[in-house]
C-alpha cells in the first residue's frame, strides 16, 4: 500500500484519530469501573483503523448508520468528544440529551443516525435513507457499519436485496471482528466468507484488511466511488479484531488469550505508528506531542461531562413525539 | 359531496396526496401491479410511475425500515403492510426505531412515517389472517393510531396522517372496504385524537371503532325498538384517545359498554373501561362491560367465527344485562 | 496516593471477590497492567490498572468478597492524572420523582352544606348500596371524600349520628330526633317490605337462671354484678351454633353465612330513638365479660360515642322490654339480618313441674325471621335450644 504523498500530513491526521478513539475508549473503561458510564459499553479498542479508513470516503452531505459499539464512527465523524461523553454519563448535554447512553449516539446535523442496540436494526433504516436520497435526486450515499453477527439477521438479507434491487446508494461495511458475542463466526455461519453473501443479490463486494488503516481508506473510497456513480450498493467486509471482551464483564471464555495476543500484534495504531516513524512523516516529537494533545482532548471531554447538568425529570416525556399532547 | 366507497376514499386521499407533495411515496406489497391486494391503490402505478408506487419484495421488516429511513431522509412514505397478520414480521423495526428514534435521539429526529394495514376478521379467513392487534400497537409511545370505521374518516385520516410529524399506523377493517358512505372530496384532514359521538342518547353509551361500528350502530337501533336509547361514541383514533370526548358521555348516560374485536383480555376495550373508571366513576351506575372476542385462535367454520366475534345480538344484551341488574 | 477501588464490571454488579492479585508491593504499574483477578457473576475478570505507579499496598486480602468501590489497594501515583472523578458505586445522586402521568378528573368541588343542591350526589357505589341497607337518608350525609364525594365511612357515621341522641351540640334537639325516627321509620317500613318474616314464640323458665344468677351475684362486688340480659344473649350467641343460619347477612340476592357471632343488643335512647350496636365475638365472651361490655355500649350509646363498625357488625340482633313491659315483643328485622330474637318481660306466672303447680318466673322468647334464609321447623329448632341453654345458666 502506497501512502498518499500528495498530504504529508494525512497520516499523522489518520493516526490522531485512531488515538483519540483508544483514549476515548481507555478512558470510558476506567469511568465505567467508577460508576460513571452505566448499562452497557461496547469498546472499539482494536478496530479503529476500520472507523477512521472507512470515514475519509465519506462528505458531510453522506450519511452513517452504526451498531451499539459506535464511538470509533461518532468521534471519526466529528461529534465532540464531550458531547459523547456526556451522552455515557447520561447528562443534558449529551448528544442524545442523556436519552440513550453508550449505545444510541445521535447528532442530526453530522447525518449520525445512530446507534442502534437491534443487531441488524440499522439496516432498513439505511436502505431508507439511501432510498429518500435516490428519490430526491441527492448525491448523498449512506454508510452503514455492522458487525459479522448481523449477517444472520433476515434484516441483513432483505435489506441487500432490496438496496441491489433498486439501485440504492448504500455503502454495507461489515466489521467483521469475528465474534458475534461469544459465538466465533464460523459457529453461526454456513457460509463464513462474509463478502460473497452478496453475491446471492449480485451485489459487489470486497474483503480488506481492518487493521491497516491506508488498506481500509483506499477500499473504503472505491467502494464510494461505486456507490457514488449511481451503480447501486456495495459490500465492503473488513477483516479486524477486538482486543476487548465484548463488552465491560465478558470473562470471555469463547477465544483463547493467546488469539488475542496474536491479533494485538497487529493492533493498527502500532503498526501505522511504525509505518510513519518509518516514511520519517513522524517525528518522535510529533508522537509525544500527538499524545498530549489527544489527552486533553479526553480530559476536557471528561470535564463537560462532569460538569454537564441532568435533564429535570419534568421533561420526562418531552421527547416521545414532535408535537406535545396529553390524552 | 356523494358517496363513496372506503376504498375509493383511501385512494382518492393517496392520489391527492401523491399528486400535491412530491415527497409522498407509496410502498407495499403487491401495491403496484397488482393493484393492491384489496384494490386501495388500483391505478396508482399507471399515474404516478414506478418511483412512487413501489412494489416491494415479502420482506416486512426491511421495507417499513426502509419506510423510516426515508422519513428522516425528507419523504413522506406511505408504507402498505398488506394485513395486520404480517406485521408481527415488522415489530422489531415498529417498537425498536419508528416508536424510538425521536425520544432516543434526544428530539433530534422524527418520523414522519403513515403505515396502513387492513386488519379483522369475519371473512372466514382462520388463524393466521384474522387478527385484530390495534390494541397492542396503542400501547406503545411514540406512534399513533387512528382507525377510521366509515369513508369520509378513511379519507381524513389518511390526509391527516400525512401531515402528522410523527408515525401513523391506519388500521382499515377489512370488511370496511366496500361500504359506501358520504364523503366530501373537498375536505381537508380529519383530527387525530377526536372522537364522534354518531347517535345521540341518554340510556348508555356504547364506545367502539372501525369494523365494529357498524354492528353497534345496528345494536343501537335495536334498543331503540325497546325503548332504550343508545349513545354511540366513534373513537376514531386509539392513540391519543379522546378520553375526554367518552367521559362526557358516560356523564350523560352513566353506562357505558365496550364494542371492541380484539380478544377480550388485555383488549383496548380494557384500556377505555380503566379510563371510565378513573375519570367517570361517580358518573357511573354500573360497572362498565365489554363486548369482545371470545379468547380463541379465530376459527374457520362460519358458525364457530360468528361465535367468536362480536355481534349484535351481544351487544344488545350487555346493554340489557346492565338495565336490569342495576337500573 | 490514589485508592484503587473494587470496579463496577457489569450494570448489575454491587459486589466482586478478590481472588487473586497480579502484582506485589513495590511492583511498578503501567497503564493497563491487569493487577488483580476478580469473581463476578459473570465470571472471571482480569481488573486492569488506568493510570501508572506504584503499587504501595494491598488492603483486601484474597478470598475477600467486597462491596463495589471498596479500597482495594493504595497506588503511589506518579503524577497526578487528568480530570478530577470522584467515584461512585450508586447511580446519579436524583430521586426522581415521576409526575402524574395520567389526567384523572376528580369530581367537582363539593359546595360545602350538609344538603347541597345538586340533583346528582357524588357517592361511591358501595356507599350507595349501604344508604339502601342502613335506611339512611342521603341528604343527611356529608360527604368527606375527595370533592365531597360520599363514602362508606360517611354512611356509617350518618347512620350511628342519626339515632345518637345530641350529647354536646346545641342544635335543635327535636330536629334531629324528628329526622332519627324519620330514618328508622324509613329503615323498619323497608325491611317489611322486602324481608317475608315469619314469627315463632316459646315461653321459658327462669328459675334456675334467676336463682342461679342471685347466687352468683352474691359473690360479685356491686360494679360487676350480672343483668340477667346477659344470660339471655349468651343463650342467643350459643344457639345460633345450632342453628347457624340465622346467623346471616343478606347479600342482594343470598344470605351469606357469617363465621361469628356478634349479637347486636337493641337499646333504647332517651328521648326515644333505638340503636343495636354489637357486641363482638359475644360467643366467646364469659358472662363477666359480657357484662361489661353492654354496660359500655349502654353508655356510649346513651353518649353518642358509638363507633361505626358497632353500628355496622351485629349478625342478630336481641331486643328486649327489660323490667317493664309486656309479655312478649316480636321485632322487626334490621337488614341486612335474617332474624330478630325478642324477649318480653319476666313475669312470675304458674307453672308445671312434676305434675304440680307452681309459680315460675317465666319469659317469653320470640324469633321474627327471613322466610327466605329459614324456615318455622330450624326457627322452632333454635328457640328451643335458647330455652334448653338457659335451663343451665352455669354452662352459659
Amino acid at each position: 500500500m502506497i501512502i498518499d504523498r500528495r498530504d504529508v500530513s494525512h497520516g499523522p491526521m489518520l493516526l490522531r484519530q485512531m488515538l483519540l478513539i483508544r483514549r476515548f475508549e481507555e478512558k470510558a473503561a476506567e469511568l465505567y469501573t467508577l460508576g460513571k458510564i452505566r448499562g452497557f459499553l461496547h469498546l472499539y479498542i482494536g478496530e479503529e483503523a476500520v472507523a477512521v479508513g472507512a470515514m475519509q470516503a465519506l462528505t458531510a452531505e453522506d450519511r452513517i448508520v452504526a451498531t451499539y459499539r459506535e464511538h470509533g464512527q461518532a468521534l471519526a465523524r466529528g461529534i465532540p468528544a464531550g458531547a459523547l461523553m456526556a451522552e455515557m454519563y447520561g447528562k443534558a448535554n449529551g448528544c442524545s440529551r442523556g436519552h440513550g447512553g453508550s449505545m444510541h449516539f445521535f447528532d442530526a446535523a453530522r447525518r449520525f443516525y445512530g446507534g442502534h442496540a437491534i443487531v441488524g436494526g440499522g439496516l432498513p433504516v439505511a436502505v431508507g435513507l439511501g432510498l429518500a436520497d435516490r428519490l430526491r435526486s441527492l448525491a448523498s450515499i449512506t454508510a452503514c457499519f455492522f458487525g459479522d453477527g448481523a449477517v444472520a439477521e433476515g434484516e441483513f438479507h432483505e435489506s441487500l436485496n432490496l438496496a441491489a434491487l433498486w439501485t440504492l446508494p448504500v455503502l454495507f461495511l461489515c466489521e467483521n471482528n469475528l465474534y458475534a458475542m461469544g459465538t466465533e463466526l464460523t459457529r453461526h455461519q454456513a457460509q463464513p466468507d462474509i463478502r460473497r453473501k452478496a453475491d446471492a443479490y449480485a451485489m459487489p463486494s470486497e474483503a480488506v484488511d481492518g487493521m491497516d488503516v491506508l488498506a481500509v481508506e483506499e477500499a473504503a473510497r472505491r467502494a464510494a466511488d461505486h456507490v457514488r456513480k449511481g451503480r447501486g450498493p456495495f459490500l465492503l467486509e473488513l477483516r479486524t479484531y477486538r482486543f476487548r471482551a465484548h463488552s465491560t464483564a465478558d470473562p470471555e471464555l469463547y477465544r483463547t488469550r493467546e488469539e488475542v495476543a496474536e491479533w494485538r500484534q497487529r493492533d493498527p495504531i502500532a503498526l501505522f505508528t511504525a509505518r510513519l516513524r518509518a516514511a520519517g512523516t513522524l517525528t518522535p516529537e510529533a508522537l509525544t506531542a500527538l499524545e498530549a494533545s489527544v489527552e486533553a482532548e479526553i480530559d476536557e471531554a471528561v470535564r463537560v461531562a462532569e460538569a454537564g447538568p441532568w435533564e429535570p425529570v419534568e421533561d420526562l416525556t418531552r421527547d416521545v413525539y414532535t408535537t406535545p399532547w396529553a390524552r | 359531496m356523494g358517496k363513496m366507497s372506503y376504498r375509493d376514499a383511501i385512494r382518492s386521499a393517496l392520489r391527492e396526496a401523491l399528486r400535491d407533495d412530491p415527497r409522498v411515496f407509496l410502498m407495499g406489497e403487491d401495491v403496484g401491479r397488482y393493484g393492491g391486494s384489496f384494490k386501495v391503490t388500483y391505478g396508482l402505478l399507471e399515474e404516478f410511475g414506478p418511483e412512487r408506487v413501489r412494489d416491494t419484495p415479502l420482506s416486512e421488516n426491511t421495507f417499513l425500515g426502509a419506510g423510516i429511513g426515508a422519513a428522516l431522509g425528507g419523504m413522506r412514505p406511505v408504507v402498505e403492510i398488506m394485513t395486520v397478520n404480517f406485521s408481527l414480521l415488522a415489530l422489531d423495526q415498529i417498537v425498536n426505531n419508528a416508536a424510538t428514534l425521536r425520544h432516543m435521539s434526544g428530539g433530534q429526529l422524527s418520523v414522519p412515517l403513515v403505515v396502513r394495514m387492513t386488519t379483522g376478521g369475519g371473512r372466514q379467513l382462520a388463524a393466521q389472517h384474522s387478527h385484530s392487534l390495534e390494541g397492542w400497537f396503542a400501547h406503545i409511545p411514540g406512534i399513533k393510531i387512528v382507525v377510521p370505521a366509515v369513508a369520509a374518516d378513511a379519507r381524513g385520516l389518511v390526509l391527516a396522517a400525512l401531515r402528522d410529524p410523527d408515525p401513523v399506523f391506519i388500521f382499515e377493517h377489512a370488511t370496511l372496504y366496500p361500504v359506501e358512505g358520504e364523503v366530501d372530496e373537498q375536505a381537508g384532514p380529519a383530527e387525530i385524537g377526536r372522537a364522534l359521538v354518531r347517535r345521540e342518547g341518554d340510556a348508555v353509551s356504547l364506545i367502539t371503532y372501525g369494523g365494529t361500528l357498524g354492528k353497534t350502530l345496528q345494536a343501537a337501533d335495536e334498543l331503540a325498538v325497546g325503548g332504550i336509547e343508545a349513545e354511540v361514541v366513534d373513537l376514531r383514533s386509539l392513540r391519543p384517545l379522546d378520553t375526554e370526548t367518552v367521559l362526557a358521555s358516560v356523564a350523560r348516560t352513566h353506562r357505558a359498554v365496550v364494542v371492541d374485536e380484539g380478544w377480550r383480555t388485555c383488549s383496548f376495550a380494557a384500556e377505555v373501561s380503566a379510563r371510565i373508571m378513573e375519570g367517570g366513576f361517580y358518573s357511573l351506575d354500573a360497572p362498565v362491560a365489554r363486548v369482545c372476542s371470545a379468547e380463541v385462535p379465530m376459527p374457520y367454520a362460519k358458525h364457530m367465527e360468528d361465535a367468536a366475534l362480536p355481534q349484535v345480538p351481544a351487544i344488545v344484551s350487555a346493554v340489557k344485562g346492565l338495565l336490569t341488574d342495576h337500573g | 496516593m490514589a485508592d484503587f477501588l473494587m470496579p463496577i464490571l457489569t450494570a448489575d454488579m454491587s459486589a466482586g471477590t478478590l481472588v487473586e492479585w497480579r502484582k506485589k508491593p513495590g511492583e511498578t504499574l503501567r497503564r493497563g497492567d491487569i493487577i488483580a483477578l476478580v469473581e463476578t457473576d459473570k465470571g472471571l475478570i482480569d481488573i486492569e490498572v488506568f493510570s501508572p505507579g506504584v503499587l504501595e499496598r494491598i488492603v483486601v486480602a484474597p478470598g475477600t468478597t467486597v462491596p463495589t468501590g471498596t479500597v482495594l489497594a493504595v497506588i503511589r501515583e506518579e503524577r497526578p492524572t487528568g480530570a478530577p472523578v470522584t467515584a461512585i458505586t450508586a447511580p446519579p445522586p436524583i430521586a426522581p420523582i415521576l409526575p402524574a402521568l395520567q389526567p384523572v378528573s376528580p369530581p367537582p368541588a363539593h359546595p360545602g352544606p350538609l344538603l347541597p343542591a345538586e340533583a346528582r350526589r357524588k357517592i361511591s357505589p358501595l356507599a350507595r348500596k349501604l344508604v339502601a341497607e342502613l335506611g339512611v337518608d342521603p341528604a343527611t350525609i356529608r360527604g368527606t371524600g375527595p370533592g365531597g364525594v360520599i363514602r362508606r365511612e360517611d354512611v356509617e357515621r350518618a347512620a350511628a349520628a342519626r339515632a345518637a341522641a345530641p350529647a354536646e351540640q346545641p342544635r335543635a334537639p327535636l330536629d334531629r330526633q324528628t329526622r332519627a325516627r324519620q330514618a328508622i321509620g324509613a329503615a323498619m317500613a323497608r325491611s317489611k317490605r322486602e324481608i317475608p318474616h315469619y314469627y315463632l314464640a316459646t315461653t321459658i323458665d327462669m328459675h334456675r337462671a334467676m336463682s342461679w344468677l342471685a347466687e352468683q351475684n352474691q359473690k360479685r362486688a356491686v360494679e360487676d354484678r350480672l343483668l340477667y340480659g346477659v344470660l339471655l344473649i349468651k343463650a342467643v350467641a350459643l344457639a345460633l351454633k345450632e342453628v347457624p343460619e340465622l346467623n346471616s347477612l343478606w347479600r342482594g340476592s343470598e344470605a351469606v353465612r357469617s363465621d361469628a357471632v356478634h349479637v347486636g343488643v337493641a337499646i333504647s335512647l332517651r328521648g326515644g330513638g333505638l340503636v343495636a350496636p354489637a357486641i363482638h365475638g359475644t360467643s366467646e365472651q364469659d358472662l363477666g365479660e359480657l357484662m361489661r361490655r353492654f354496660r359500655d355500649l349502654v353508655q356510649r350509646a346513651r353518649s353518642g360515642g358509638l363507633r361505626s363498625s358497632e353500628l355496622s357488625d351485629p349478625t342478630i340482633t336481641v331486643t328486649s322490654l327489660g323490667e317493664r313491659g309486656v309479655e312478649s315483643l316480636f321485632g322487626i328485622i334490621f337488614p341486612p339480618q335474617v332474624a330478630i330474637v325478642g324477649f318480653g318481660t319476666i313475669v312470675e306466672r304458674p307453672w308445671v313441674v312434676g305434675g304440680q303447680i307452681v309459680p315460675r318466673p317465666v319469659v317469653t322468647a320470640t324469633l321474627s325471621a327471613d322466610h327466605r334464609v329459614s324456615d318455622g321447623h330450624r326457627g322452632g329448632l333454635f328457640l328451643s335450644a335458647v330455652g334448653r341453654l338457659l335451663q343451665e345458666p352455669e354452662r352459659l
